[in-house]
C-alpha cells in the first residue's frame, strides 16, 4: 500500500452532529447503564424473593403517580415545542415552552415529595407504621429507583430554569438552538426512564 | 458540515494564546495538556502510596511472628501496636492496596493522563470537545484521594473487605468492625465514576468528531484506538459499579438490604453488579497499556504495527466479549455451576485476541530495526510479562484447575503479571517515550535502563514464586499463613518475595529521580526525538496552547516506518505532503 | 523451596491435577515460543548504523495461522473442562447415596453437624462438633455448606476442594477420599478479622473408625 495512494482523499471529519450532542448521546449511554444496574437488580431481588412485593396498589398510591406521570409526558410535549420555537425564532413561545417545562418538571418534584411524606408518615408496611427504604426488598428497591430518577428530575429542571432565565434575555434564536435540542434530549431521557420505572415499580 | 468548521475556527479563536493567571494556567487550567500532567503527578504519588502499603503488607507476610515492624512507633496503636501490624490493619492493607493501585494509581494513569494527553495530539486537534468538564473530571479526583487517605485515620480504619468489596462483609460494621472507612471509599468510588465517565463522553466525542482532516478511522494510531474503546467500556462500566456502590451504602447507613439475606437479599447479586464491571475494568487496565505498546514498538523497530486490522479488530472483540464474562470471577461463589459453563466459553473466546496481539507484537520486532531505548525496553518487557499473564489465565479460565488454585496466591501471580508486568511496564514505557513531548526535555538514559533492568529483575522475583507458593495453597488476603499444615515450607519464597518486593519498591525511587531531575537537568529535547510518525510530533516539544498554528492535514496511516519510496529517512509524518516527500511515491 | 501441588487424597483430585499438567505443558510450550522468540528478535534485529527495517503491514496468512492455532488449542481443553467441570459439580452427577454432613461456617469457626448413627441429616440423633470433620473413606461425602453471617470460602486442599459458603443459601458438595489422613479446612475468602485462623481439622477415617468416633461422640452431643 503505497501512500501516495491515499493521498488526495476527500478529508474525513466526524459525524454530521455538533459536538455538544454527540456528547449528550455519549452520557446518555452511560446513564442508560446506571438505571440498567438498578432495575436489573430490582428483577433479580423481586424474582429471588417475590413475597415481600405487595399488590400494585395496596402500598403506592398509583392515581396519584399516574398524574404526575401525565405531567412529565406533558413537559415533554412542551420541551420539543420550545425546541420548535427556538427553530423559528420565535422569542414568546421559547419563553413561554420553556417556562412551562420548568414548571411542569418542578411539579412533577413537589408531588414526588409529598408522596414520599406519605409514605413515611401515614402508610404502613407489614404491620409496623412507616413505608420507609428501610421495609424490605419492597421499600429499598422503591424509594433507590424513584429517588435517583427524582433526583435527575431535580438536575434537569434546575438546567430547565437557567435556560428559562435566558430565554427572557434573549439568548436563544434560530441560529442558537444547540443549547435548548440537548437539554431536550437529557429530558426526553428522563420521562421515558420514568415511564418503564412507572410501570415496573407502580402497575406490574 | 457548515457547523464544524464554525466550530473549529470558534475553537481557534478560544485557544489564541493570551495572558492567564497562574491559577487558571496550571490549577484550574482547562488546556488537555496541563491536565494530563496533573494526572500525572496525581498517579505517580498514589502509585507510591499504593506500593508503601504493599511494601507493610509483605513483611507482614514474610516475617509474621517477628513484630519490629521499621518505624512501627510512627504508626497509631490502631494500626500497628508494639511493633506488630495488627489483623485489622493487615485487612485494611490488602482492601487499599487492591483499591488504590486500581482506581487512584493506574487507571488514572492510562486514562486520566495518556487519554488527555494524546487524543487531541494524535487526533490533530486543539482541545478537547468539553476542556471544562475534562477539568471537572480532574477535579472530581481530588476528593476521591483525600476520603481514601484520610479513612484510614477515622475510627475502625479504613476499608477492610477487600478491593472486590464482597457483601454482606463490606455491608455490615458489625461484622466487618469497619464502618465510617467503608463508607468513605464508597464516596470516594462515586467521585471517581463521575469523573471517569465524564472524561469518557470527552474522550469518545473528540474521537469521533474532532479528528483532524484526513484523520480516517483507519489511520488513527493504535494509541487513540486502545484510548476510544477503553473509554466506551468505562463509559458502561462505572454506572453500574456506581448504582452497585450506592446500594451497598444504603445497606450500611438507612436499613435497607439489597445485598443481606437476612431482609431477603442476595449477597451473589453484589458479585454479579461488581464484575459485571470489573471484568471490562480490567480491560480498562490493560488496553490502553497494549495501544502504549504498540505504538512504541512501531517506531522502536522502525516497522508498521504488523497487522494493523487485525489489532483494531482484536480490541473491539474484546469490547465486546468483556461485558459477557464476569461469571469467570464467580467460578466457586455459589453461583449455578452450569452457568459457569457458559461462562467458560466465553472466556475462551476473549483468549484468542491477547493471543493474537502478543503475536502481532512479536510480528512488529521481526526483522525490524530495534532502537533499544528505555521506552523500547519497557514496551518489549510489556509483550513479554503480559505473555505470562497471559498464559497463567488459562489456568482459570479451565474451571476444574480454578476449583484448587481460586483465591491463592496463584490469582495474586496472576493479577500482577497483568497489571504491574502489563500495564505499569507499558506505563513507564509510555512516560519515557512521551516525556520529552510533555516536558521537552528527555529523561536520562542511563538511569532510565538501570531503572528497567531492577524492575524486571526484582519484579519476576517477587511475583513468579507468588505462582508457586499459591501452587502449594497459600490463600489470598492472609495476614499469617504459618499456622497451616499445608504451608509449611513456604516461608523461605516468602522471604524472597518480600526482599524482592522491597527491591522493587526502592527501585521506584530511581525512577522518581530521574522524573524530576530530567525536568531541570535533562537534554532539550527536539520536536521529534524518535523520529516518530503521528501528528503530536510534528509540534514542537511541549506544544502550545492550542497545539497547532494550523490543523494539520493528514495524508497516511499512523506507522509508516521503513518505507521503501523514502529515501532519505526511515519514516513519514502523517502529516506529510506526499508530493512535497518523494516524487517517487506515486509508482506504487 | 517446594513449589507444588500438595499430594492428593480425592477421586476428583487425580483429574483436576491432570489437567493441571497438560495446562502447564501447553502454556510451558507457548511460553518458550514467545519468549524465546522475543528474545531472540532482540538480538537477531537489534539496531544497527544504516540498517533498515523490513516494510511490511504483516500478513493474512499469519494472522489466520495464529488465530487459528490458539483458538483450537483452547477450544479443546475448555470443552475436556468442560466435561470435568460437569462430572465434578454438575447438579445431574451429585451421588445419590452420599453419606450427608452440614457445615455451617461463622465467624471464624466450621461447625459439622453430623447425621449420626443412623446416617440421616435432620433426625434426633445429629450432633455438631465445632472445627472438626471426621468422615470415612472411600465413600461418596456431601457437605450442605452453610454460612451464618458473611461469605466463607470451604477449602481443603488436599482432596482439592473449594466452595465459598454463602449466607442464605445452602450449597451442596461432594467428593470422594481415597486414603485415610489429617488435613485442615482452610477458609479461602477473606472474611473479617480472624479470617486467617479460621482453619478446622479433617480426620478422614476407615469406615469402621468412623462409625466408631460418631459413636463416641454422640453421647457427649446428646447430653
Ligand atoms: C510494588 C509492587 C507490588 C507488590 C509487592 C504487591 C503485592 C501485593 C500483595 C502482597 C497483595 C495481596 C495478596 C493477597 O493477600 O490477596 C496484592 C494484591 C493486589 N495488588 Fe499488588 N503489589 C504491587 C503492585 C501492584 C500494582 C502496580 C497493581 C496495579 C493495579 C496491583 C494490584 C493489586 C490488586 C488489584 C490486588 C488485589 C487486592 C485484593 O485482593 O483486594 N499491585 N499485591
Ligand atoms: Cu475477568
Ligand atoms: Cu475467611
Amino acid at each position: 500500500m503505497a501512500y501516495a495512494a491515499t493521498a488526495g482523499r476527500v478529508p474525513e471529519r466526524g459525524l454530521d452532529v455538533y459536538t455538544q450532542k454527540v456528547g449528550m448521546w455519549v452520557f446518555l449511554c452511560s446513564e442508560v447503564m446506571f438505571f440498567a444496574g438498578l432495575i436489573g437488580s430490582y428483577v433479580v431481588l423481586r424474582f429471588g424473593a417475590a413475597d415481600t412485593w405487595a399488590e400494585p396498589g395496596a402500598v403506592l398510591n398509583v392515581r396519584v403517580t399516574a398524574f404526575n406521570t401525565f405531567l412529565l409526558i406533558c413537559s415533554s410535549v412542551t420541551m420539543v415545542k420550545a425546541f420548535a420555537a427556538a427553530q423559528a425564532g420565535d422569542q414568546r413561545g421559547i419563553q413561554i415552552y420553556l417556562l412551562g417545562t420548568t414548571i411542569l418538571g418542578a411539579t412533577f418534584l413537589g408531588v414526588q415529595v409529598y408522596e414520599y411524606t406519605e409514605l413515611v408518615l401515614h402508610q404502613s408496611w407489614q404491620g409496623s407504621h412507616g413505608f420507609t427504604p428501610a421495609a424490605g426488598l419492597y421499600g429499598a428497591t422503591f424509594f433507590t429507583m424513584t429517588g435517583f430518577h427524582g433526583f435527575h428530575v431535580l438536575l434537569g429542571v434546575i438546567c430547565l430554569a437557567w435556560a428559562t432565565i435566558r430565554a427572557w434575555r434573549g439568548h436563544w434564536g434560530a441560529d442558537n438552538t444547540h443549547g435548548i435540542e440537548v437539554l431536550g434530549l437529557y429530558w426526553h431521557f428522563v420521562d421515558l426512564v420514568w415511564i418503564i420505572l412507572f410501570t415496573i415499580v407502580y402497575l406490574i | 458540515m457548515a457547523t464544524i468548521v464554525a466550530e473549529a475556527t470558534g475553537q481557534a479563536i478560544l485557544h489564541e494564546e493570551h495572558e492567564q493567571s497562574f491559577l487558571r494556567k496550571y490549577i484550574f487550567s482547562t488546556d488537555h495538556k496541563v491536565i494530563a500532567i496533573q494526572f500525572l503527578i496525581y498517579t505517580l504519588f498514589f502509585l507510591m502510596i499504593g506500593g508503601l502499603l504493599a511494601m507493610l503488607m509483605r513483611y507482614q507476610i514474610a516475617w509474621p511472628a517477628r513484630g519490629q515492624l521499621p518505624l512501627g512507633g510512627i504508626f497509631p496503636e490502631s494500626m500497628v501496636a508494639s511493633g506488630y501490624i495488627l489483623p485489622e490493619f493487615y485487612n485494611a492493607l490488602v482492601t487499599m492496596h487492591g483499591s488504590v493501585m486500581v482506581f487512584l494509581a493506574i487507571m488514572p494513569m492510562l486514562v486520566g493522563v495518556w487519554a488527555n494527553y494524546l487524543i487531541p495530539l494524535q487526533l490533530g486537534t486543539h482541545d478537547m470537545a468539553f476542556p471544562r468538564l475534562n477539568m471537572l473530571s480532574f477535579w472530581l479526583m481530588v476528593p476521591a484521594g483525600i476520603l481514601t487517605l484520610a479513612s484510614f485515620f477515622v475510627i475502625g480504619g479504613a476499608a477492610g473487605a477487600g478491593w472486590t468489596l464482597y457483601a454482606p462483609l463490606s455491608a455490615r460494621p458489625d461484622l466487618s468492625g469497619v464502618g465510617l472507612g467503608q463508607i468513605m471509599w464508597l464516596a470516594a468510588l462515586v467521585f471517581i465514576g463521575l469523573s471517569s465517565i465524564l472524561g469518557s463522553v470527552n474522550y469518545i466525542t473528540t474521537t469521533i468528531n474532532l479528528r483532524a482532516p484526513g484523520m480516517t478511522w483507519m489511520r488513527m494510531p493504535l494509541t487513540i484506538w486502545s484510548l476510544f474503546i477503553t473509554a466506551i467500556l468505562a463509559l458502561l462500566a462505572m454506572p453500574v459499579l456506581s448504582a452497585a456502590g450506592i446500594m451497598l451504602v444504603f445497606d450500611q447507613t438507612i436499613g435497607t438490604s439489597f445485598f443481606l439475606p437476612e431482609g431477603g437479599g442476595q449477597p451473589l447479586l453484589w458479585q454479579h453488579l461488581f464484575w459485571f464491571f470489573g471484568h471490562p475494568e480490567v480491560y480498562i487496565l490493560i488496553l490502553p497499556a497494549m495501544g502504549f505498546t504498540s505504538e512504541i514498538l512501531s517506531a522502536g523497530s522502525r516497522k508498521p504495527v504488523f497487522g494493523y486490522k487485525a489489532m483494531v479488530l482484536a480490541l473491539v472483540s474484546i469490547a465486546f466479549l468483556g461485558f459477557i464474562v464476569w461469571g469467570h470471577h464467580m467460578f466457586q461463589s455459589g453461583m449455578n455451576p452450569m452457568l459457569g459453563l457458559t461462562f467458560t466459553v466465553s472466556t475462551l473466546f476473549i483468549a484468542v485476541p491477547s493471543a493474537i496481539k502478543t503475536f502481532n507484537w512479536m510480528g512488529t520486532m521481526w526483522r525490524g530495526n530495534l532502537q533499544l531505548h528505555t521506552a523500547m525496553l519497557f514496551a518489549i518487557g510489556f509483550v513479554a510479562m503480559f505473555a505470562i499473564g497471559g498464559l497463567s489465565g488459562v489456568f482459570m479460565a479451565s474451571t476444574p484447575v480454578d476449583i484448587y488454585i481460586h483465591d491463592t496466591y496463584f490469582i495474586v501471580a496472576h493479577i500482577h503479571y497483568v497489571l504491574f508486568g502489563g500495564s505499569l511496564f507499558a506505563l513507564f514505557g509510555a512516560i519515557y517515550f512521551w516525556y520529552p513531548k510533555m516536558f521537552g526535555r528527555m529523561m536520562d538514559e542511563t538511569m532510565g535502563k538501570i531503572h528497567f533492568w531492577l524492575t524486571f529483575v526484582f519484579f519476576n522475583l517477587v511475583f513468579f514464586p507468588m505462582h508457586g507458593v499459591g501452587m502449594v495453597g497459600m490463600m489470598r488476603r492472609i495476614y499469617d499463613s504459618t499456622g497451616y499444615a499445608h504451608l509449611q515450607g513456604i516461608e523461605d519464597s516468602n522471604a524472597l518475595i518480600t526482599w524482592a518486593a522491597f527491591g522493587l519498591f526502592a527501585s521506584g525511587f530511581l525512577f522518581a529521580f530521574n522524573f524530576f531531575w530530567s525536568l531541570k537537568k535533562g537534554r532539550k529535547a527536539e520536536a521529534n526525538p524518535w523520529n516518530a510518525t503521528t501528528l503530536e510530533w510534528q509540534t514542537p516539544s511541549p506544544p502550545k496552547h492550542g497545539n497547532w498554528e494550523e490543523v494539520p492535514v493528514v495524508y497516511h496511516g499512523p506507522h509508516e516506518y521503513s518505507h521503501p519510496d523514502v529515501e532519505d529517512k526511515d519514516w513519514l509524518a502523517q502529516n506529510e505532503r506526499p508530493d512535497v516527500v518523494s516524487p517517487a511515491a506515486g509508482s506504487h | 523451596m517446594d513449589w507444588a501441588l500438595p499430594p492428593n487424597y480425592s477421586t476428583f483430585g487425580v483429574v483436576i491435577d491432570q489437567l493441571f499438567w497438560i495446562i502447564l505443558v501447553i502454556t510451558g510450550i507457548a511460553f518458550l515460543l514467545v519468549e524465546g522468540g522475543i528474545l531472540w528478535f532482540c538480538i537477531k534485529y537489534r539496531g544497527r548504523e544504516g540498517a533498515k527495517a523490513h516494510y511490511t503491514h504483516g500478513s493474512n496468512r499469519m494472522e489466520i495461522i495464529w488465530t487459528v492455532i490458539p483458538a483450537i488449542i483452547i477450544a479443546i481443553l475448555g470443552a475436556y473442562s468442560a466435561l470435568v467441570w460437569d462430572d465434578i459439580k454438575g447438579s445431574s452427577n451429585r451421588p445419590a447415596d452420599a453419606l450427608e454432613f452440614l457445615v455451617v461456617g461463622k465467624q471464624f469457626e466450621w461447625n459439622i453437624t453430623y447425621p449420626g448413627m443412623d446416617r440421616t441429616l435432620g433426625t434426633e440423633d445429629d450432633f455438631t462438633v465445632r472445627n472438626q470433620f471426621h468422615f470415612p473413606v472411600n465413600e461418596d461425602v456431601t457437605i450442605l455448606l452453610e454460612s451464618e453471617d458473611v461469605i466463607h470460602s470451604f477449602f481443603i486442599p488436599e482432596l482439592r476442594v473449594k466452595q465459598d459458603a454463602v449466607p442464605g443459601m445452602t450449597i451442596p458438595v461432594w467428593f470422594d477420599a481415597t486414603q485415610t489422613g489429617n488435613f485442615e479446612i482452610a477458609c479461602a475468602e477473606l472474611c473479617g478479622l480472624g479470617h486467617y485462623y479460621m482453619m478446622a481439622s479433617v480426620t478422614v477415617h476407615s469406615a469402621a473408625d468412623f462409625d466408631a468416633w460418631q459413636a463416641s461422640q454422640a453421647p457427649a452431643a446428646a447430653q
